[in-house]
């Protein structure tokens, strides 16, 4: 991960404001930096999100492509991730330095994506134990400024929300055998239902506080921190501690009811954006990094 | 593609540009705070990220250090959905291994590394969305963000594509051009010295052509140098005016 020196005395000091609700940018411990979001930025993609939360930016891409049914699941289609950590976020990464971090996050993505609550993934079946839809999604990290998986979550639900999946129709001639037309309308598509898909939290443990997207210098003072993944409804479905400290019982329930207020209010307003930028439709100015 | 006339008999090319007409180039320098110099530049479709860090001490083993000038490490790499086909691996194919190659051997004819022996300057190249001029539109964006670093450069490196077809030469090749086979010219240029940084063609061309060909990719190349001098230009302004001077 892309780190930062800091002295014990930058230490010092971030930890006893945390402990007087006061971080080094003003924001209260359950503050949001700014985050951008927009989607739709790359055209050669079935649907994308550019995610920008203070210093880390995050670009995704969706391709849907057919493909045959896993055997264990021959009615769904299915998810698959990919992360880059590029090079462009810290030199570190070059090569094959970012795939560490990299593996990290994809296994994580996996695991919130599992439930099947999540995707409705039988409307990705075309033809049952022959043909679905591979959902592709691809993740790029382009800069590297603290909470990664907070701003990766929230870029795939923007990028699923914005994937525009063409519609297919199944001929049956008469020896039996399946032909798959695709439709002539290019705006003739299937929308996917991201409502269950959830948003991560990370939870950063500093003295005896817990602080919600943490700055590299922050997470350089953190223990140990709490990776919560939770709905629009508030339930969580996933949880993961990461770091070197230990946490004990008591602060993890804390944690878990902050990440779940928290989330709560990162999915209405996350909803209300998008929603925004649906309705403008085509009068949209794409910005993308022009901006 | 059955029918698909890449230059018309009125001189219309497939996006409907004229032969020798650049696609619309938009760019902006310090994309990123935490970078020491980036650079975005979107060439029509083809959309590059470049990042440059630098110049800094050598990372990995000292003994790759040159004792009389820096050493310019670069990487290029694609992103999967940058393609129409997804990509499977960014980086460390061949195609990317050759690239970088390339912007290396571009940049260290341009940068002025005499001036920082035994260090490293890195530049980091991403496509974002591929269509045609990949190498072009990553030397020019590499150019800004070494601008954009400070690093002191001879000259700025603009490169331009070229294709020849019914004996007109096209300029900035898009990836409808590129895919047709016909010949193509990758060229990167010093603009005020006319010095040839990188020459590169592909597939068969006649030898008298040639000399038009590189004809038009330099003055595709010297157009490119106006734009980009223009948004380094506007840009400066900008960063000395929120500064207050």
């Amino acid at each position: 991960m892309a780190s930062v020196v800091l002295s014990e005395a930058e230490k010092v000091y971030i930890v006893h404001g945390i402990q007087e609700d006061l971080r080094v940018d003003g924001r209260g411990c359950e503050d949001y930096r700014c985050i951008e979001v927009e989607t739709d930025v790359v055209s050669n993609t079935s649907g994308s999100a550019r995610v920008k939360l203070g210093h880390t930016d995050i670009l995704v891409g969706v391709k849907a492509e057919m493909g045959t049914p896993k055997l264990e699941n021959p009615n769904e289609g299915y998810l698959e991730f990919f992360v880059d950590c590029s090079a462009n976020a810290t030199p570190e990464f070059e090569g094959r330095g970012g795939e560490e971090l990299a593996t990290e996050i994809v296994n994580t993505l996996y695991r919130i994506f599992s439930n099947e609550s999540t995707i409705d993934v039988k409307s990705l079946c075309i033809n049952p134990r022959e043909h679905c839809w591979v959902l592709y999604v691809d993740v790029l990290l382009l800069e590297c400024g603290g909470n990664l998986f907070d701003a990766i979550s929230i870029a795939v639900k923007a990028a699923l929300f914005n994937t525009r999946i063409p519609k297919v129709r199944v001929l049956e001639d008469e020896e039996g055998s399946k032909e798959i037309e695709l439709s002539d309308d290019p705006y003739d598509c299937i929308r996917l239902n991201v409502e269950n898909v959830p948003c991560i939290i990370t939870l950063s443990k500093i003295g005896c506080r817990h602080v919600v997207d943490a700055t590299l210098q922050e997470e350089a003072c953190s223990l140990a921190s709490l990776l919560l993944s939770v709905t629009s409804r508030g339930t969580l479905t996933c949880m993961k501690k990461l770091g070197n400290g230990s946490l004990d019982p008591e602060s993890i329930f804390e944690m878990m009811e902050t990440g779940k207020r928290v989330g709560k209010m990162l999915h209405t307003s996350l909803q209300k954006i998008l929603d925004k930028e649906e309705s403008l439709g085509t009068t949209r100015q794409k910005v993308g990094f022009l901006g | 593609m059955a029918g698909l006339e890449l230059l018309s008999d009125e001189g219309y090319r497939v996006d409907g540009r004229r032969a020798g007409e650049l696609r619309k180039v938009r760019a902006r320098m310090g994309v990123f705070a935490q970078a020491d110099g980036s650079a975005y530049i979107e060439q029509g479709n083809t959309k590059a990220l470049a990042v440059v860090y630098g110049p800094h001490e050598m990372r990995g083993s000292r003994s790759k250090a040159l004792h009389d000038r820096a050493l310019v490490n670069c990487q290029y790499s694609m992103a999967t959905f940058s393609t129409g086909e997804r990509k499977r691996r960014p980086h460390g194919d061949r195609k990317s291994s050759e690239m970088t190659l390339h912007l290396k051997q571009t940049f260290e004819a341009a940068i002025l590394t005499q001036l920082y022996p035994r260090s490293q300057i890195d530049i980091y190249v991403q496509i974002l969305q591929a269509d045609g001029g990949n190498y072009c539109a990553c030397v020019n964006a590499a150019t800004l963000a070494t601008i954009d670093a400070g690093i002191p450069m001879r000259d700025y490196v603009c490169a331009s594509s070229a294709g020849f077809i019914e004996d007109t030469p096209l300029a900035d090749l898009n990836y409808v051009e590129e895919a047709a086979g016909g010949p193509q010219v990758a060229l990167a240029l010093l603009p005020k010295s006319d010095q040839i940084a990188l020459l590169e063609m592909n597939s068969r061309l006649h030898e008298d052509h040639l000399e038009q060909v590189i004809e038009a990719a330099s003055k595709a190349c010297k157009d490119v140098y106006a734009v980009l001098d223009q948004v380094v230009r506007d840009h400066v302004h900008e960063v000395t005016t929120l500064l207050g001077e």
